[in-house]
């Protein structure tokens, strides 16, 4: 069978094209915060969250609730509005918070998946959750709408707001001296990256999420040079790492998550090359 | 009718007060120059001003059109916008921000602002280009755009010439007494005594024991004649950024 033939064969199957339609919607959310969050020095919270996403969804698996995605989204974005809403009032500063609750929910979540689970395969089920193995490919109808509404959500959330968004990210203190809600917006922001880093978990895996939600926005800062080109640069190429990924592991049998991955470090290494050789472009 | 007024006003961090039952208004037109050591309060006086944080007691008031949203502030530089990826116009355009509520776009006539505030600055050849990129002078001028777009007409400047070369700082000091002259209000922290006299109408020293009237008064003042006298010794070339 030639190339071609094989890639038509798959394109033949719902599977396929599920795991590409919510591949580019959730590649193309994180990337547009992932400006935000680099900028803001927050690339951890991703990290963190999605480790809580892990435990939540080892919580699901012990209830046995037949969709995991409601508990999952909710427990994640109960943490994010502590993490990232509570996080100047507390004690404890902001990094040490987020790997605390991040190793925390990932120690309990294989504790309770260990001490509950029925399965056979524990620990197939476990790197399954944590790397993404084959999880975007075995999609459920409800699980790819359930991607396509929120992602919906959370791409009219950031053109809506986009303007507030850059005003928040460059200068929080300007723009709450001239009236802006920054605590609001924070709170906003904070869910909306709990439910991006939720809807990731099955194209990636939660050990992988950062990733997804830094290396398209620090391969469009090499090159570009305003906020807005690095927003759509860095969209433009998370979708297309992503789309490739999946391509790449279905056609070599590799593991899907970390193909992704391995496709965004390549771009990041193609970017940073451009932008040492052009001094930037793109004004 | 005064734009600020400060009443019985008391600052200080964690229950400690370090600003005692200060008192001043600053009326449209005038330039204010706020003095004092470092950690004297200055900025934190400002702070208060812009409600990022509440005043241990005291009150203040805003009139003749000013409201706490639409004083225009330029705040010191911080480390995230240094490698910050953003067209000038970008970040001016986000001085209209406060007063767009929940519009999520801009205006023509704040797009019309933005461009005329950016000629008015010195910035209309460089309105394309990467804040990133600038120089110093350059990336203030921009700052105070933004604040420019951001005010009525009160401007509150937390140290602008930091960190400036000493040609520099007297451009910008040109331009912002340019903007008073016509009809921003101007209320500036500086360590520079000797501008702080020659531009400005009124000077307040914020500390333990606080003045506020004119320039002159000042200098002839028990507060302001030592340390007017000790920072001229440092710093006879008024920099800011040595100090």
């Amino acid at each position: 069978m030639s190339f071609a033939e094989t890639l038509q064969l798959y394109f033949s199957r719902s599977f396929v094209w599920n795991a590409l339609i919510v591949g580019t919607l959730v590649s193309l959310c994180s990337s547009l915060l992932g400006v935000t969050l680099v900028l803001k020095r927050l690339s951890f919270i991703g990290d963190g969250l999605s480790h809580v996403a892990f435990g939540a969804m080892a919580i699901a698996s012990v209830m046995k609730l037949t969709d995991d995605m409601p508990l999952t989204l909710a427990v994640t974005i109960l943490c994010a509005v502590l993490l990232l809403g509570m996080g100047r009032r507390t004690k404890i500063s902001g990094d040490a918070a987020v790997a605390m609750i991040s190793v925390g929910a990932l120690a309990v979540g294989y504790l309770l998946m260990n001490l509950f689970s029925k399965s056979a395969n524990l620990s197939g089920d476990v790197c399954a959750t944590l790397f993404g193995s084959t999880s975007i490919l075995t999609l459920t109808e409800s699980k790819v709408w359930m991607s396509v509404v929120l992602s919906a959500a959370v791409i009219l959330v950031f053109v809506l707001f986009y303007n507030k968004i850059f005003a928040l990210t460059f200068d929080e203190e300007f723009a709450e001296a001239t009236g802006v809600r920054a605590g609001l917006y924070n709170l906003a922001t904070a869910a909306v990256i709990a439910v991006i880093i939720v809807l990731a978990m099955n194209l990636v895996g939660s050990l992988l999420i950062s990733a997804l939600v830094i290396f398209p926005a620090l391969s469009a800062m090499r090159v570009f040079k305003s906020f807005r080109s690095v927003t759509v640069c860095a969209a433009v190429v998370s979708v297309l790492c992503t789309v490739l990924g999946i391509l790449i592991s279905i056609l070599k049998g590799t593991p899907v998550g970390s193909t992704i991955v391995a496709v965004d470090i390549a771009a990041f290494a193609l970017f940073a090359i451009a932008g040492k050789l052009n001094g930037g472009f793109g004004k | 009718m005064a734009q600020l007024t400060c009443r019985d006003l008391c600052l200080g961090y964690d229950g400690r007060e370090i600003v005692h039952q200060l008192n001043f208004a600053v009326n449209p037109g005038d330039y204010l120059a706020v003095l004092g050591e470092n950690g004297a309060g200055k900025s934190t006086l400002m702070r208060t001003i812009l409600g990022l944080r509440p005043p241990m007691s005291g009150e203040i008031l805003y009139g003749d059109g000013v409201s706490r949203s639409t004083i225009g502030y330029l705040p010191q530089q911080t480390v995230v916008q240094k490698d910050f990826p953003a067209s000038v116009r970008e970040i001016v355009l986000s001085g209209f921000e406060g007063q767009s509520g929940l519009r999520p776009f801009r205006t023509r006539e704040q797009k019309k602002t933005a461009e005329r505030v950016m000629d008015r600055v010195g910035l209309g050849e460089l309105k394309t280009r990467c804040y990133r990129e600038l120089s110093g002078g350059q990336q203030q001028r921009v700052l105070l755009a933004r604040a420019l777009c951001a005010a009525g007409n009160l401007l509150l400047l937390d140290e602008p010439a930091t960190g400036l070369d000493p040609r520099i700082t007297a451009e910008l000091y040109d331009l912002i007494g340019g903007l008073n002259a016509g009809g921003t209000t101007v209320m500036m922290i500086t360590h520079d005594v000797s501008a702080a006299v020659r531009y400005a109408s009124h000077v307040l020293h914020v500390g333990p024991e606080w003045y506020f009237g004119t320039p002159a008064g000042y200098l002839a003042s028990e507060i302001g004649r030592p340390f007017a006298e000790r920072l001229l010794k440092e710093n006879p070339t008024g920099r800011e950024g040595s100090l």
